[in-house]
């Protein structure tokens, strides 16, 4: 209960020091060329009054409070603790929080760690924050207070959802939210710089490690949701193409292509144009994914409460801030780069801007899909769902050049250049069609695109490979990251070309055998743990290779909330998953199996973590 | 001109964001009364016979749809109230045996006795969805190709008697 009291009021604090914030900064924004050393004392307190709240309300959740109504909604006694604690942020109000917490420790770590820059563009920086904290702290406290009072006080919680009771989802929310507010940051100083003209090689220098930090965390946190996906839904695949998948891809695209807008922009000064729009995309994008997923406008597992006043509140200011940044591209900025559009069309900045568009390309492709749905039912009521093919259908043949790009665009020099090497170059060309050719030869499906498309992605493969053993190049952050991404293509086709699957009914005891798989049925036993009761099944499955293996799937029934899951049992090897998952047939006495062996399923994971190592190399050399 | 269409763009976006606020995308079942009776095609529960739903339902006949399975200990509450309209003979009971299986079905029955006048199978649950049913058992009152009346959760003699009114 104190719990609670002083966590709403520290919110109520928080809220108050950034008003007067704008007024400070209002102050000295006229009147002094050195940061007033007011702003950044408040700036503090505001993050540590948001510190103090969170740590009430994860307090309230260890002791298990339910007069506090987001403990007693989410929570309950017989929960381990670790999933107490990751409760907090398991729901709407309590993510909240966390986004509000992200938001004002940026803006400390930015006013504390930003050093060669004017007191203006500091101040303009904080300001525009400002606004978009202030609006987090409106939100939670009018419309999603974690701290709402019930009374008389419940003796029991409702529990956390089931599936949420997973260690990759505790922490895959902090990880992914400090890379979606981790923009918020790039927004308000690209506001700001607009603002004050400044958008210059030196701005971008600095600007570029908290690009570099969003990006690092955003892909982490995808990939973190993703393996949740794998692991705990058991569906047997790592995306999905859901709208909340979606939602976080949109901005990592916009993200990626910034990132390598600013690199032009502090070599070449040029494509200021794109790094504003992109900056004010990346976030526009991730305030729009919360708004879409917390609306119940699209209905998954992250839309917690659907409540459409909430809706509309983050609409309203979704809206407000892309008009406010419209405002200002169109008043402040300047397109003077004109000339330096012509660029040679061999060289560095070309293959960058080419793949842009490219980038463009599929984040329209993955915009179009979520969002069209939504336009068409409000427009004429007709109800389309769109699935994997659509996306597959217009990604995969401009995956084509894209790959081919990223392999020789680093290659290429700044302004000019011509290409060196050619032999190597058309020589690892031939090599890798020729092995896409004999690696596909048995395959009859589809067999010209999957060539062409293995063959791009081994192209990529081979040519970053060498790189690293090539003593004058330079750019390793570039390399791993690139090498991670050619990675990361050829596990996901291999992982689709060749994946294989039994689906069958099977009673205990039971034996069932093809030409290559046998998978015996031996056991069930019975399970109790302290917050759900498990059917275990015990499966032996033995390949041609005479290679045996023991699995053991279960069906989870748990206490609060009373709700049965599939746990699906997976043994991950170096070079293949394999993945059983069984399901109750109502009324019948067998099981329905499921039973998936899947190759280069680590792969994907581990590519996706070099990708991230390459941002983090990066990030960390240039300290 | 630039700026005023790309505002011009975010706003006609704010209005569609707007208006699919309104009408919340959480699947829930029609509770719309008076609404047009599906049409579906299904198997009759003894014979296993392809049937149409026009061929049963007629105009001008009420009829009783009622959603029922074997597993299900409410269905085993209501059973006796379905009797007792039944004796009435004034409106026809329809079965739609819900995800069940035919053994269990026919000793039900056996058991309790059979009130319908047909009994058809809905093996995955579907024609229970286009009705609009939340579980079993529910009753849909159906007169002229319309759900007059929806009844959710097992019948009692309240509910048998306000059938019974509303037939009159």
């Amino acid at each position: 209960m104190i719990y609670s009291f002083v966590g709403y009021y520290s919110l109520i604090i928080g809220l108050i020091i950034g008003l007067s914030l704008f007024y400070f900064s209002y102050k000295n924004f006229n009147n002094s060329n050195i940061l007033d050393t007011k702003i950044l004392s408040f700036t503090f307190l505001q993050l540590f009054f948001v510190v103090i709240s969170f740590i009430c309300l994860i307090f309230s959740f260890v002791v298990s409070d339910f007069s506090n109504e987001t403990v007693f909604n989410n929570s309950h006694t017989t929960k381990p603790l670790f999933y107490k604690i990751s409760g907090t942020w398991g729901n709407h109000e309590g993510s909240l929080l966390l986004w509000l917490l992200v938001l004002t420790l940026f803006i400390f770590l930015f006013l504390v760690s930003t050093k060669n820059q004017s007191v203006k563009y500091k101040i303009l920086t904080l300001v525009f924050q400002q606004i978009i904290i202030i609006g987090f702290f409106l939100f939670l406290i009018l419309t999603s207070n974690p701290f709402n009072y019930i009374f008389p006080i419940p003796t029991e919680g409702l529990g956390l959802n089931p599936i949420l009771q997973d260690p990759a989802l505790a922490i895959h929310p902090p990880i992914l939210y400090l890379g979606y507010v981790g923009s918020s940051i790039i927004f308000s100083s690209v506001l700001a710089a607009t603002s004050l003209k400044i958008i210059s090689i030196s701005w971008a220098s600095h600007i570029k490690k908290w690009v570099l930090i969003s990006w690092i965390f955003l892909t982490l946190g995808i990939l973190l949701g993703s393996i949740w996906a794998y692991y705990e839904l058991g569906w047997g695949g790592f995306w999905f193409w859901d709208p909340v998948e979606n939602v976080s891809l949109m901005p990592w695209l916009a993200l990626t292509t910034l990132l390598h807008c600013i690199l032009v922009l502090e070599k070449k000064s040029t494509l200021t144009s794109w790094v504003i729009i992109l900056s004010i995309a990346t976030f526009t994008l991730s305030m729009c994914g919360t708004f879409l997923v917390r609306s119940g406008i699209l209905n998954s597992v992250h839309t917690f409460a659907n409540d459409p006043e909430r809706g509309l509140f983050i609409l309203v200011f979704l809206f407000i801030l892309i008009f406010l940044s419209i405002l200002i591209f169109f008043i402040f900025h300047r397109d003077n780069d004109n000339k330096s559009y012509n660029f040679f069309w061999l060289s560095k900045e070309t293959s960058i801007l080419i793949n842009n568009w490219f980038m463009m390309y599929f984040l329209s492709v993955v915009l179009i899909g979520t969002v069209y749905p939504i336009f068409l039912d409000v427009i004429s009521s007709q109800k389309i769902s769109v699935g994997p093919p659509f996306y597959h259908k217009l990604m995969i043949p401009f995956l084509i050049p894209f790959l081919l790009m990223m392999a020789i665009g680093p290659k290429l020099r700044w302004i000019k250049s011509q290409l060196e090497d050619k032999i190597y170059l058309i020589s690892f060309l031939v090599i890798s069609i020729l092995l896409a050719f004999l690696v596909l030869k048995n395959f009859n499906q589809n067999f010209l695109i999957n060539t062409i498309l293995i063959s791009s992605a081994l192209y990529l493969f081979f040519i970053t490979l060498r790189d690293f053993f090539v003593k004058k190049y330079k750019n390793i952050s570039q390399n791993i990251a690139h090498f991670g991404f050619s990675l990361l293509i050829l596990s996901i086709l291999f992982n689709n070309l060749f994946a294989s699957e039994i689906i069958t009914n099977l009673k205990v005891g039971e034996t069932f055998e093809n030409s290559k798989t046998k998978i015996v049925f031996e056991s069930v036993v019975q399970k109790k743990e302290k917050n759900y009761k498990a059917i275990v099944a015990n499966f032996t499955i033995s390949n041609s290779n005479g290679e045996e293996d023991r699995l053991s799937p279960e069906l989870r029934i748990y206490n609060q909330p009373v709700i049965a899951t599939s746990e699906a049992y997976i043994k991950t090897t170096l070079m293949s998953d394999k993945f059983i998952v069984i399901n109750l047939v109502q009324n019948q006495d067998f099981f329905n199996v499921r039973y998936q062996v899947k190759p280069f399923m680590l792969w994907i994971w581990l590519s996706v973590i070099l990708i991230s190592i390459g941002g983090i190399v990066s990030f960390l050399h240039r300290r | 001109m630039l700026p005023f269409s790309v505002f011009i763009i975010f706003v006609i976006i704010f209005f569609i964001f707007y208006k699919a606020l309104e009408d919340s995308k959480l699947y829930t079942p029609d509770v719309n009364i008076k609404k047009e009776m599906p049409v579906f095609n299904t198997k009759e529960f003894f014979s296993g016979e392809n049937v149409k739903s026009s061929n049963i339902f007629k105009l001008d006949k009420i009829y009783l749809l009622n959603i029922w399975s074997s597993w299900c200990v409410p269905c085993r509450q209501e059973h006796p109230f379905l009797m007792n309209l039944n004796l009435d003979n004034k409106v026809n009971i329809i079965g739609l045996n819900y995800k069940d299986n035919f053994k269990n079905a026919k000793n039900f029955l056996k058991e309790l006795g059979n009130p319908y006048k047909e009994i058809f199978i809905d093996l995955d649950g579907t024609i229970a969805i286009e009705w609009g049913a939340y579980g079993v058992p529910e009753s849909f009152l159906v007169y002229n190709n319309e759900i007059i009346k929806k009844y959710i959760g097992p019948l009692n003699q309240e509910l048998v008697d306000e059938i019974k009114l509303l037939i009159k």
